[in-house]
Formats: structure tokens, C-alpha cells, sequence
């Protein structure tokens, strides 16, 4: 399946949004969004993505 | 149709003579056109007076359109002209809220902007705005705020200028290593606007003075450069029901967002709830940043703050905004309240 993660195309294995952390090697304490709307931690396991979905993964930054 | 208007010329031409007021002249004449108009409209068609006056109502309405169109241009551009005219008048600032002419004169810019104008303007010479951090987002906010004529500025940081700094941190110049930050951000925003008052605090943003310190301020902005300071922050900005414009950045990436609980959004812990391990999340000075991203994210950190002061436009409430400054790429995701927010969940 062909996701867009934070802005780049890519083919991935997972079919939800927890899976697709995983395999992105993203640990959980990440901020998630799917098609641009913000998904809350409790409700990855249960997200399942589409083909072509847009999920913006981001990571707390504390640079200023 | 030229009947009419030999009839206008003539009326005219008597008024003259006669030393009629101008103005009275355009009233008659414009009541000559009204009643043509009218006659046009009313009058069944081939009627003689209405052949004799040029037989369709069409080409007179044109002809009254274009004339207010002339009349509104006349207006604005004098208008223009008096409004300029007045802020090259120079004289001293006003106390109690007026605007001298050289604040008028310095403020015109933001003053023909239909969102702000004169009444935006002066909530900008009332608002009390609290900056975390001097440091890469900290001087393009300060100094844009400064010379929007933001009224009073306090700056909160412990840091001393340094040499590594300057690559980015543009308030700062090379004779300011050494000094606190909040000094040397204090003279060139005084600098570059003596309307407004600066306040500095030299020290880190604690517990033990946060509420204190917030409560002397409006609206908060977060340019701190640590997660401790972040999540201080918002708990204090929450409790007191004040917008916190948070900004930040890694590297070649940046975020912006207004975590403003008055309007039901949701506020920073909602969307981060833990600060990622020591070491996965580097700072600035670890990981490195493009020099020209805090002026991106921390000019739209004073631009949100000019709207969430003036009520112009829509800030971006409940909303954050990534720019990814390596691809040119700006993205924009809808942020949510979580109900077991320990910050502003429902308690
Ligand atoms: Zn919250």
C-alpha cells in the first residue's frame, strides 16, 4: 500500500497507523495526523489505513 | 440624448453666471439626470419625450455608474492624500492611548490594512506580551513585535550571548557576547522602536515564578529551547486561560501553533503528552539548525501574535503548521482536545 509520510510517498506493509510506527521506527511518543487531522495515541491501534492516506508523524522538537 | 445633455451644460453655465455654489450646481444637475432616468423608466416605449431623451434607460444607468464610480475614487484618493498628509505632521507621542503623528506616520502601514487599520493598531499599543526565550525564535518575535508597536514586552531567558549563537540569533550582535540576552535583545528592540516598553528577566522561567510573571501579561509566546520549560508553560498559560503561541524547530523543520484554551482547543500536552527520552529529541546547539528557520518560524510566531491581539483573520487555533525548510514545504494538520489531557482535560 502507497502512504504519504510527512510529505514523502512511500510503499509500506502496515495496514494501521500503530503498525506504520513501527515500521518506521518511530517510538510512541510521537504526535500522529492522518489526511491532516490529529489522531490521538489511544486510537492508533485501531486506525486503519488507506491507500494514498497522508499521515504526518512529528516529533515533540524543543529547539528554539 | 444630447438634448439632455445641452440642457445639463446650460444649467450649468446659468449657475455660473449667476454665482451659484458649486455644490447646489451638481445638485441640480443631478436631479436633471435623476428625472431623465426616471422618465426612461416610467414611459412606455417610443413615447416621444422618451425618443426626445435618448430612448433607452440602459445607456443612463451606465452613464450614472460610472459617475459614482468617479465620485467614490475622488473620495478615497483625498482621503488617502489627508490621511498621509496628516502623518508627516511630526509631534510628540501622546500619553493615554492617542497616537502622536510620528506614531501615525510610523503605524501607516498597518494602519490602510483593512484587517487591522487604526482600532488593530491601538489594541497593539495595549497588548502585554510575554516572549520565552532570546534566543533563534525569540529575536525575529521580539523584534517584529517591537516595531509592530506592540505596547509593553517582557523577555524571559538566563542565557549570556554567545559566540555559536549569532549564526542565527539575529537580535544579537558580535559586541554582545557576553552580555545576558535579554539585554542585548532589550536595546536593539529599543532601538528599533522607543514607543514601547521592554521588560527583561534574566533568569529561567521556574514554578516558583511562572504564574506570577504570566499574570502581568496577555498572551504568552514559547521560543524556549528545552521540554521542561515547554510543558511549564503550558500548565501556567492553561490555568490561566491565556493563548500560548508555540513555535519550534529541529534542524530544517519547524512548527507553529496557537494552543489557546478560551476557544476549546486543545493545548500542548494534548498533542505531545511526554517529552520523548533525554537524548532522542536533540537541542539546537546538538543537532544543528539552518540559521534562516527560527526567522521563519519566529516572524509567524509575532504575525500569529499581531492577529490573536487585533482579531484579524483566523489564527492558527487548534491547528499547527509545519514548515519543512529543506523541501520548501509547509503542511498544515487539524489538532484535537484530548479529554484525558492531565493539563485541560475535563476535570
Ligand atoms: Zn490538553
Amino acid at each position: 500500500m502507497k502512504i504519504i509520510v510527512n510529505g514523502d510517498p512511500r510503499e509500506v506493509a502496515a495496514t494501521t497507523l500503530s503498525e506504520l510506527l513501527a515500521e518506521c521506527g518511530y517510538s510512541g511518543r510521537v504526535a500522529t495526523a492522518v489526511n491532516e487531522v490529529f489522531v490521538g495515541s489511544s486510537a492508533r491501534i485501531d486506525l486503519a489505513l488507506a491507500d494514498g492516506d497522508r499521515v504526518e508523524i512529528l516529533a515533540p522538537m524543543q529547539g528554539g | 440624448m444630447l438634448l439632455v445633455f445641452a440642457v445639463a451644460a446650460a444649467l450649468w453655465g446659468l449657475g455660473w453666471v449667476l454665482d451659484v455654489p458649486r455644490r447646489s450646481r451638481i445638485g441640480v444637475v443631478a436631479g436633471l439626470f435623476l428625472v431623465v432616468i426616471c422618465l426612461q423608466l416610467l414611459l412606455p416605449d417610443g413615447h416621444p419625450v422618451r425618443e426626445m431623451t435618448g430612448t433607452s434607460p440602459a445607456l443612463w444607468l451606465l452613464l450614472a455608474g460610472f459617475g459614482a464610480v468617479a465620485v467614490f475614487y475622488g473620495r478615497f484618493v483625498s482621503g488617502m492624500r489627508a490621511k498621509v498628509l496628516n502623518a508627516e505632521r511630526e509631534g510628540p507621542a501622546k500619553p493615554g492611548g492617542a497616537f502622536s503623528d510620528t506614531e501615525l506616520e510610523r503605524y501607516a502601514r498597518h494602519i490602510v490594512l483593512r484587517e487591522l487599520g487604526g482600532p488593530g493598531q491601538k489594541r497593539l499599543k495595549q497588548a502585554r506580551v510575554l516572549v520565552i526565550g532570546a534566543g533563534g525564535l525569540g529575536a525575529p518575535a521580539l523584534q517584529y513585535l517591537a516595531a509592530a508597536g506592540a505596547a509593553t514586552i517582557g523577555v524571559i531567558d538566563d542565557d549570556v550571548v554567545e559566540n555559536a549563537n549569532l549564526q542565527r540569533q539575529v537580535i544579537h550582535r558580535d559586541a554582545d557576547i557576553g552580555m545576558p540576552k535579554v539585554f542585548s535583545a532589550k536595546q536593539a528592540m529599543e532601538a528599533q522602536n522607543p514607543n514601547v516598553v521592554v521588560r527583561p528577566y534574566h533568569r529561567r522561567l521556574t514554578e516558583e515564578i511562572a504564574a506570577e510573571l504570566f499574570a502581568d501579561y496577555d498572551l504568552i509566546l514559547d521560543g524556549s529551547d528545552n521540554f521542561d520549560t515547554r510543558y511549564l508553560a503550558n500548565r501556567v498559560a492553561v490555568a490561566q486561560g491565556k493563548p500560548l503561541i508555540s513555535g519550534a524547530l529541529s534542524q530544517w523543520e519547524g512548527q507553529i501553533s496557537v494552543f489557546d484554551p478560551q476557544f476549546a482547543g486543545p493545548c500542548y500536552q494534548c498533542i505531545f503528552p511526554e517529552a520523548p527520552a533525554a537524548g532522542l529529541a536533540p537541542s539546537c546547539a546538538e543537532a544543528g539548525v539552518i540559521g534562516p528557520l527560527p526567522g521563519v518560524i519566529g516572524s509567524m510566531m509575532a504575525l500569529e501574535a499581531i492577529k490573536v491581539i487585533t482579531g484579524a483573520g483566523a489564527p492558527l487555533r487548534g491547528e499547527m503548521l509545519i514548515y519543512d525548510g529543506l523541501y520548501g514545504e509547509t503542511r498544515k494538520i487539524a489538532l484535537k482536545r484530548r479529554d484525558d489531557c492531565p493539563v485541560c482535560g475535563a476535570a
